[in-house]
């Protein structure tokens, strides 16, 4: 575990070209369309992970409500979903590039001008919104925009097109919190 | 036509689900690969500084939108089996503005969030628990939107069937635009870079 004793640690190594990233992850989704003829994803796998809690807690509640029970199902355990598998690879590919790249520290990523219980707060709100829009949008930037957009899906394009209007948007209004 | 293998029965659900395991860790890996796991090289975007999330984003539909379209054609993969989710123009377009207003004030989509987390970030974590929480909050909330989750009824439809013009000639157009994008998002970050140097901001 020398990688995460700081005093040992090596100086992070810088991000790789844009590009071969980019085609690296294209290979990666086009790998789903053949082997299982679906995208890749991220939201679904919390709406899997919540229909999964509210299901614990109050079941009839769960199945009554149009949302969570197109997550559930009689004779399958909610967790054992596609894309929460996905999102386990994603977490643990992440975190073996991270080691490899010297890049894993607990930090908090935010611009000179903003308290880090502020980029916090600012955070987590960030989180409840997406939350809304990706449940609007029926898929976040990984199984609309990237997925929707590779297969020319009419509304992914719409929906891309639309978050980056969004995000030029407000980012002067916010940009205390960054720059 | 052999592909997608998963839905051609030359495996079962179980195997998916491995795959998906083996997939999502390519998918993770080349995010934060591409810096995707720091919200301020995310955010760098809308502030013109660095466009990476512009070229990753592009140079992956285009790999991906050229390999469906050639083993299409090919006569290997049958795209009437992948699944397309369906248009419902109205709450994709309001949805996108949400999602692109999150974007800025929370520093990460939810899958670059998940790598954020993976490398330590705990404004990473914190957003993860924020999607959650708003999750659960639109669920409790979703009868009363239930109208407009139905506005803009389209089905499945892909831009080529939109505009009535072949598929090829917009996967060539999107190469097209791709490639002249790219070519301007290396321009404006020149052009900010040196504004910068000048008037540091």
């Amino acid at each position: 575990m020398d990688l995460l004793v700081p005093h040992k640690r090596s100086p992070p190594q810088p991000y790789t070209n844009p590009y071969l990233a980019g085609i690296g992850i294209g290979v990666a989704l086009l790998a789903a369309f053949v082997l299982v003829g679906r995208g890749l994803g991220a939201s679904g796998a919390f709406n899997s992970g919540i229909a999964w809690l509210v299901s614990g807690v109050a079941p009839d509640y769960a199945r009554a409500n149009r949302f969570l029970a197109g997550y559930l199902s009689e004779d399958s355990h909610p967790l054992k979903a596609w894309l929460v598998f996905e999102v386990a690879g994603v977490f643990a590919g992440a975190l073996i590039s991270g080691l490899l790249a010297h890049r894993v520290a607990a930090s908090v990523e935010r611009g000179p001008r903003i308290s880090i219980a502020g980029r916090l707060a600012l955070a987590f709100v960030g989180g409840v919104l997406m939350a809304f829009g990706a449940a609007f949008a029926r898929g976040c930037t990984s199984g609309q925009a990237l997925t929707g957009g590779s297969l020319l899906n009419l509304g992914s394009w719409i929906f891309m097109l639309s978050i980056f209007a969004g995000g030029y948007a407000v980012a002067w209004i916010v940009r205390r919190e960054w720059r | 036509m052999i592909a997608p293998l998963g839905k051609l029965g030359y495996f079962g659900d179980e195997t998916s689900l491995v795959i998906a395991l083996v997939i999502g860790i390519g998918f993770g890996f080349f995010l934060e690969r591409a810096g995707f796991g720091s919200a301020k090289k995310l955010v760098a975007q809308f502030y013109l500084r660095d466009l990476a999330v512009f070229k990753v984003m592009f140079s992956a539909i285009v790999t991906a939108m050229l390999g469906v379209t050639y083993l299409a054609w090919a006569g290997i993969l049958d795209l009437s089996l992948v699944y397309l989710v369906p248009t419902y123009w109205i709450p994709q377009l309001f949805g996108g503005l949400i999602l692109g207003v999150g974007f800025v004030v929370g520093g990460y989509c939810p899958g670059t969030s998940i790598a954020s987390a993976a490398t330590g970030r705990i404004d990473g974590i914190v957003y993860v628990l924020g999607f959650a929480a708003g999750t659960l909050g639109f669920a409790v909330m979703s009868p009363v939107f239930d109208g407009l989750l139905q506005a803009g009824d389209l089905g499945p439809t892909t831009l080529p069937q939109a505009l009535g013009v072949g598929h090829g000639l917009v996967v060539f157009a999107v190469v097209a635009v791709a490639i002249a994008g790219f070519a301007g998002a290396s321009w404006i970050e020149r052009t900010m870079a040196a504004r910068d140097a000048v008037a540091p901001k």
